[in-house]
């Protein structure tokens, strides 16, 4: 640790998880946060987002590595980390007999330094639906009720698995803000999500998981800088690829082509679309459904997800 | 690091803290389920009297026993297996079921916090019920006053505890709530027949009665019945007390090795 201000909060090395049926969820993670960052883990389903966020949580204890929150093991210290911790599952777990206000009384009793009650409520802005049985909140009110609970304690640390899951556009950008406002204020932010600009709006870091590896990581802009732009575009009927300019001059990298639908990659977008703009201009060629777009992070996580199923199958047939 | 001495100023939990809060909503749970209510309070209240008659027909002279120290151990017998065992049954896999006791798990709550806050509405019931029903007892059906009642205090607290040890159990391999009256069944069927609290040990054959003295309950009725008696020495109280400790250390270990705090899925 050389300054606070780099003191990594989350520090994971080599982490695996294995479940009882022998099915390896996690296969050797490493990565760590920093104070006061939001660092995002991304993936599809199945990757290993939630595998990983409970052995972070300390609910389970890893079959290998080395997981530490604040400095201790979360799992055989939790009496030392759990005060420092926030906690958002992806499902949230209250009695649906219970109202908000009685269930935020019960949480309230387990956590220390507890905010008020009615200002977690009014954090989620929840404040007026304190009478209603939990039941009876729909699901994205449901999720801001568990939102509300992990921020009852102020916690240093908010681990939130898939937080806005189940949210309309509007609760998603008010929770956005709010994860922000926290961020500001100091807190450290995990959170997992599928949901592709949440973690390119908010994310100060990321990690792409797939299948229970670390496909890619760092700040938003390197894993989409490592990725191509994409140009495509449909021929007119008589008009082929090879009618196009060389691609190799045009700075293209790579290419598909469906029926009269052509896809482009390239790292020089600006030089590859003025080309095939001024090829299309001399021809009188007219590019219908034409799209030119610079990398995003979900053209990064597309791509890694063929790439990994590309190299499986050569694994798959070196072994056959 | 700074962020350590805000921490340190913190007001901290406390364990039994956390269990007040935690029991506070489950008795809210309690009060707001009509099924709970009406086997907690009124099956384990109606079932004794209901069986007097029964009793008053059993050679009990034989074996120096009245209706009274029939009944009475037996109801509360089955204030034990109602409104403790079979209640927490449910309890426990309601929460499971319903992803509270996940959720809870990642706070402060320790595991035996959870689960003892969880119990407490319903251990506290038994306790009540059971002092309702010596009361009651005593006047209604001429029960002279408990010759050792440190005996029968020993044998509710050793019930109480086992029942909530046991029905944790229970629900480590119970998956809904539904199953849950059928998995507690062998217990409650077992202690009604076996454990002496439908039918006294004292008129069974005595090679029968020295297996069934192993079963869970029958320590807790044998205590209850010998505090009112007061026919039960020190040392021959100590046999049921060792059984009875037995049952409660085996049902702490086995949920500490095999509860399930997630559904499956």
């Amino acid at each position: 640790m050389d300054t606070n201000e780099h003191e990594h909060v989350i520090e994971v090395t080599d982490l695996r998880r294995v479940y009882g049926g022998g099915f390896e969820a996690v296969r050797g993670i490493s990565f760590s946060v920093r104070r006061g960052e939001v660092f995002a883990l991304l993936g599809t389903n199945g990757a290993g987002k939630t595998s990983t966020v409970e052995l972070l949580e300390g609910l389970a204890r890893p079959a290998a590595g080395r997981v530490r929150v604040l400095g201790c093991d979360p799992y055989a210290e939790r009496a030392v980390v759990r005060p420092r911790t926030g906690v958002m599952l992806q499902e949230g777990g209250f009695p649906s007999e219970l109202t908000v206000a009685e269930t935020t009384r019960m949480w309230a009793g387990c956590v220390s330094g507890a905010r008020p009650e009615g200002e977690a409520l009014a954090l989620v802005g929840l404040e007026r639906r304190a009478g209603v049985r939990v039941k009876q909140l729909s699901g994205g009110e449901r999720r801001r009720l568990d939102l509300a609970l992990a921020l009852l304690g102020r916690p240093e640390v908010l681990f939130l698995d898939e937080p806005t899951t189940g949210l309309d556009a509007e609760g998603r950008r008010e929770t956005w803000e709010l994860v922000r406002a926290l961020r500001d204020g100091g807190t450290t932010v995990l959170l997992t999500t599928h949901y592709l600009e949440e973690a390119e709006d908010l994310a100060d870091r990321l990690a792409i998981l797939h299948e229970g590896r670390v496909a890619a990581s760092g700040t938003p802009a390197e894993v989409t800088a490592a990725q191509p732009s994409r140009i495509s575009f449909e021929l007119p009927d008589g008009y082929f690829l090879g009618d196009l300019p060389p691609l190799g001059e045009l700075g293209v990298c790579g290419h598909e082509v469906e029926g009269h639908l052509v896809r482009l990659r390239t790292r020089e977008l600006q030089r590859a679309a003025t080309g095939v703009l001024a090829w299309a201009g001399r021809a009188g060629v007219e590019l219908r459904r034409l799209d030119v777009r610079s990398a995003s992070l979900e053209e990064a996580f597309l791509g890694i997800a063929r790439e990994a199923s590309a190299s499986r199958e050569t694994v798959e047939e070196y072994a056959a | 690091m700074s962020g350590a001495v805000t921490t340190a100023a913190k007001p901290v939990t406390t364990p039994a803290g956390r269990v007040a809060a935690l029991a506070r909503a489950e008795l809210t749970l309690f009060g707001r389920s009509k099924g709970m209510i009406v086997t907690a309070l009124l099956v384990p209240l109606v079932l004794p009297v209901s069986a007097r008659s029964v009793v008053e027909d059993m050679d009990l002279d034989g074996a120096g026993l009245s209706v009274g120290l029939v009944l009475l151990p037996g109801a509360i017998g089955f204030s034990l297996l109602f409104a403790v065992y079979s209640a927490l049954v449910g309890v426990f896999v309601g929460r499971r079921e319903e992803l509270v006791l996940k959720r809870l798990r990642t706070g402060e709550p320790r595991d035996r916090e959870i689960l003892t806050g969880a119990a407490l509405p319903a251990v506290v019931t038994g306790l009540v019920q059971s002092l309702v029903l010596a009361v009651g007892c005593s006047v209604l059906l001429d029960v002279p006053a408990p010759q050792a009642p440190q005996l029968a205090v020993l044998g509710v607290l050793l019930g109480l505890a086992m029942c909530a040890a046991l029905a944790a159990v229970t629900a480590s391999f119970t998956r809904t709530v539904e199953s849950a009256q059928v998995t507690s069944m062998p217990l409650v069927m077992a202690s009604m027949v076996g454990s002496g609290v439908a039918v006294p040990l004292e008129l069974m054959p005595d090679r029968v009665a020295s297996v069934l003295e192993l079963l869970p309950l029958t320590p807790v009725i044998t205590l209850v019945r010998g505090g009112w008696t007061g026919e039960l020495s020190a040392y021959e109280a100590l046999g049921p007390l060792m059984t009875a400790l037995a049952w409660i250390a085996l049902g702490v270990f086995a949920v500490q090795r095999w509860f399930r705090w997630e559904p499956r899925r």
